[in-house]
Order: C-alpha cells, then structure tokens, then sequence
C-alpha cells in the first residue's frame, strides 16, 4: 500500500536548482535506501518528503492526502525526520531527549502522562538505551547519541521514518545497529526511507534504492539493478568491484576515473 | 537529588512558598513599624488609618510591583535563552528595555511626568512597541535568528544614543538627575496604579511565553528537528518575541532599567529543572520575583540619607556572581 509519494518535484534555493522532476514513492513494509554523491540532493528531497520545506513545483502525498493539506501536528505523527548529525543544544538527560518524541501528543500545558512514559520506556528498549538513560546526552559517544535520537523518533511512533545519513561516522556495530532497528520499523503499516554513503549497507538493507545525482534522478529500482558498476561509475565517478552472493550485495569502490567531472 | 524529577509541582510550590514567606517580610519591613492587623482590618472596615495608608499605599504596591518585576524579568530571561539556544541572552537582547528607556526619558526631558500620572508608563509601553516595530521591519521576511539578534543590539543602540542625546541636552541639573536615577530602576513610591497598567501587559506576556514552552523543548535538537515536530517556528518566534516585549516593556515603564536578574536567575536555576527550557520558565519567573523582593529588601535597609538604586545593586550583586556561574558551568555548557 503507498504511503508517501512525490511527482513531478522541482525545488530550487535563490534561483540555484537543486531537484529537477523527481518521481519517488514508499509502500508500506519497504526500508528505501536514497543514494548519491555529495550535493547530489538527498537531504532536499528528505527535508521535501518531511513537509519542512515546499517544493516549488510537484505534489506529494501522504497517505493519500495532499502533504500541505495535513496539519502539522498530524504530519509529526505520521513522519519522523532524523536529522543529519542531530545532537541537543542543552545537557538534557538520554530520557528527556526520548522524551521530545511524545510532543506531538501533548498539549502545550500538559506534562508526560503514563502513556508518554511507557512508549519512551519502550523506544529506549528497542534501540538499547535505557542502560544510560540518566547519562546526559552530550557525553555520550557518537554511536550511543544517535541511537537515542533514533529512540527519541521511535518514541513517536511514526508511520514513517526518513533519516538523514544516520550511520555516517559510526563505527560497524552502530552501523549494523542503526540498520537493524530501521528495517525492524520498515514492517507491516509502518516504512523508512533512510539515505546512505555506504553502498554495501544500502544493498544489504534496503528493499529498493533511489540513486541522485546532481538533482536528478539516476536511477531507482531494486538493488541488483540500481546498484551496477556502470550506473556507479557514471553517477560517482569511481570503478568498483560489485558482488553478488545470492542476496548478498557488496561494491567496493577500487580507483577514481580520472576523466570524471562531478 | 529530589528537585530533580521530571515534574516540577514539587520545585516551583516550594518557591511559591519561598516568595509568599518574602512578600510578607516585604510588606512588614518599612521605615516604620506598623501593625500589620490593624491596617489590614481598618481597610476592612473601611477606616482610613495611617497603619492602612502605609500598607496600601506604599508598602504593598512597592513590594507587588518588585515580585512582578523580578518574576518578568527571570521569565523573558529564560524564555530568550531558549529561543536563542544561547546562555548570554537576557531580556534587553531584541531591544526593547532601551526602547521602554527611551520614552520614559523623553518623558522627563519635556517635563511631561508631572501632568498626569500615566504619562511615563504609557509613553515607556510605546516606546517598547516601537522597538519591537522597528525590529520587525529590519527582520522582514528573514528566517534567521541571527538577523533578529542584530537587529536587537542595533536598536538597543539607537535607544541608548538618543538616551544619551537627552542627558547630553537636558535643561536643568535636575531633570538630569531626574533621568539618571530614574535609568537606574527602582520600585520606590509606586502605586497601585503603576501595578494596574503593568499587570495586563505583564499577564499577556507571561502567557505567551509560557505557551512556547514544549517548543522551546523541541528546539533543544535544532530548528529542523522542531519543525519536524509539528511546530510552525516563525509563527512561534513571533509570539515569544511579542511576549517579552509586552511584559518587559510593561517592566521598564514602571521600574526603569533592572539588570541582570534576566540573565543571571535562568542559570540559577537551570541545574534544578534538568536544563529543559519549558519548566525553567516558570521557576525563573518565581526566582525572578523573590530575588528582586530580596534586593529591593537590602536596597531600603543599606539605604541612609541618599536613596540606593534597586538596579545598582541586582547589578552589583549580579555581575560578580554571573561570573562565578560561569567559572562553574563552563564544563557543563558547551
């Protein structure tokens, strides 16, 4: 069943185009890995499909209605957007921080109630942080701090996660865990569109890939057609070495082209 | 630690607590002393006593008006320093205590003040709104924060040069006088009337700023994760920057220039609600109030033939001891 669906999007900053007519779509059950080069566009398209920013042309819909149309607090229910590198501003406790994600179920004079507590208890359980959940958030180490900010989205219980780049300068356990948490949401009514730099994460994880470059869409489909050493070394502009294992995909970049100009 | 809990009830009711004990000491504590009972049961009956002129007429207003005061100030402190993610903010930042000043000045220099009682706090209310007008106007249709911080400090200059420009021209040493210790903030000789035009203002504001409270929250992880979060940031900004103006500019018409409570209470008390922006609001308006009941407490007893001024000594008091906050936070904030 479609969740989340974008036509036709152009969306540009001071006159600068960034996304030229990108078509995209996520069903329900599907984890949708979004891949490029830098600057190829991903975090516009994220912050496009979250509703915090407008394309200047396209639709996009969201569970069949019209993204504009859904008022915001209903969008923070259904979308939770993880921000690339998001840390907190203040020393607040790993609880606390969780505890941001029951937001968009209060009312701006009520404290957490018993509902509120349990799903925070039990975003903290799924991403195992409950062992430092009255640490504060900004001594904890990268790996640990983005598992909390993936509990604090959790918390929410979104239909629909989009993460930016979550697994960027995490060491290979927090790699694997960050994934694994993110393809054990993408089941039943729930999906994540997550973008990623580590292709062969992206081909073990993902169900199907988008592929930008410079504002356009390359190519989309599922990994093994997505991911070929022709399609990386035109869009990135690096030979590499693609193998398959029965479902088991890994790219290993080997040597830039010399002759490519991103 | 107990007042570390995720619920404030228990902090911000032993503070209520804490301000009632201060505003009693507030209002038994004078130049002279009064039974309390007997002009609280004369105005009762409707007697006219000096015991109940005392009370009603000097004591009472001039301690409300500190709480109020202290409590606006301690709260827009906190609020700007959540909005701007920034520990150096306090509530004369967007510009509008300089604004309040400045028409409370004008006021003295043409000798306006003498007319009728509700010149100065009406021209000092309209001096803010034009600051927060100006402001508006330079800010325009800019997103950032950054633009709203300049355009603060640009018009806190203005207003402290054309400030300047009365002292510099002012026509007697005595309206001079005047200006300079009217600048320096007091809550000495009030009236209820002060009370009754700075209360809407004050109440409005507080509202407003305490509504941004689970946005303040939200911002903790960045502008784009509170977006995320259902909130309209610039719709919000507005109606927090509109509430520290109305209940700050409210603030200076009455009271003058009171330094750093609105700086120094949110630090103060920000270890004790667990640095979340939405409970330290109403905890800092309440530390605000007794803080300022307390100075204003030390200012009538150190007092001897010259008055001090209440804001000479919050700034005196809470320079060295900002500092001192500093020396032992720094590893804590970032």
């Amino acid at each position: 069943m479609n969740l989340l669906s974008a036509s036709g999007i152009d969306y540009g900053i001071d006159g600068v185009s960034i996304l030229n007519d990108i078509d995209f779509h996520v069903e329900t059950g599907e984890l949708v890995g979004l891949i490029g080069p830098n600057g190829a566009g991903k975090s516009s398209l994220l912050r496009l499909l979250t509703g915090i920013e407008k394309p200047d042309r396209g639709e996009i819909r969201l569970e069949g209605l019209s993204l504009a149309d859904i008022s915001p607090q209903q969008r923070a229910r259904t979308l939770g957007y993880l921000v690339q590198g998001a840390q907190a501003y203040w020393p607040f406790s790993v609880e606390k921080v969780v505890g941001l994600g029951r937001i968009p179920y209060q009312k701006w004079w009520r404290q957490q109630n018993d509902e509120d507590r349990a799903k925070v208890e039990q975003a903290m359980q799924v991403t195992e942080t409950l062992a430092y959940r009255n640490r504060i958030v900004t001594t904890l180490s990268g790996g640990e701090q983005t598992l909390v900010m993936l509990a604090r989205i959790l918390a929410t219980e979104n239909r629909l996660i989009l993460a930016d780049e979550p697994v960027a300068a995490l060491d290979p356990y927090h790699q694997l865990h960050v994934m694994e948490i993110l393809r054990q949401h993408a089941s039943g009514r729930r999906a994540a569109v997550v973008v990623l730099h580590d292709l062969s994460l992206a081909a073990r994880f993902c169900d199907r890939l988008y592929l930008l470059s410079h504002g356009n869409l390359n190519n989309s489909g599922s990994v093994s057609e997505v991911l070929t050493a022709d399609n990386i070394a035109r869009v990135y502009g690096v030979d590499s070495q693609v193998q398959c294992n029965g479902k088991a995909v890994s790219v290993t970049p080997l040597r830039r082209i010399s002759d490519h100009h991103p | 630690m107990i007042l570390q809990t995720n619920d404030s009830r228990l902090l911000n009711a032993v503070l209520l607590v804490a301000l009632l004990l201060v505003l009693m000491l507030a209002v038994s504590n004078g130049a002279v002393d009064i039974d309390l009972g007997k002009a609280i049961g004369d105005a009762w009956h409707r007697q006219a006593s000096v015991e109940s002129l005392i009370f009603f007429d000097i004591r009472l207003p001039r301690a409300l008006l500190a709480a109020l005061v202290g409590a606006t100030l301690g709260l827009a402190g906190a609020a700007l320093q959540g909005l701007l993610r920034n520990p150096l903010a306090e509530p004369g930042i967007i510009g509008v205590s300089n604004g309040a000043a400045l028409g409370a000045v004008l006021v003295f220099y043409y000798g306006y003040s003498a007319y009728a009682w509700f010149v100065l706090p009406v021209a000092g209310l309209t001096g803010a709104l034009l600051a927060v007008l100006c402001i508006f106007i330079l800010v325009g249709q800019s997103r950032s924060i950054i633009t709203l911080i300049l355009a603060g400090v640009a018009i806190n200059a203005i207003g402290g040069a054309l400030i300047a420009l009365a002292l510099n021209f002012a026509e007697s040493p005595y309206a001079m006088q005047e200006i300079l210790f009217w600048l320096l903030g007091s809550v000495a000789n009030r009236s209820f009337r002060e009370v009754q035009i700075a209360l809407p203002f004050m109440l409005l504001g507080w509202v407003m700023m305490l509504y941004c409270g689970r946005f303040l929250n939200a911002l903790t992880l960045g502008e784009d994760t509170a977006k995320s979060l259902g909130f309209d940031v610039a719709r919000l900004r507005l109606v927090l920057v509109l509430g520290v103006a109305a209940s700050v500019g409210a603030a200076v018409s009455v009271a003058g220039n009171i330094g750093f409570i609105g700086l120094v209470v949110p630090h103060l008390v920000r270890p004790f609600v667990g640095y979340e922006p939405r409970r330290l609001m109403l905890a800092s308006a309440l530390v605000g109030a007794i803080l300022l009941l307390l100075a204003d407490l030390a200012v009538q007893s150190l007092s001897g033939t010259t008055e001090m001024k209440l804001g000479v000594i919050t700034s005196l008091v809470g320079a060295p001891f900002f500092l001192l906050l500093i020396l032992k936070s720094r590893n804590t904030l970032q």
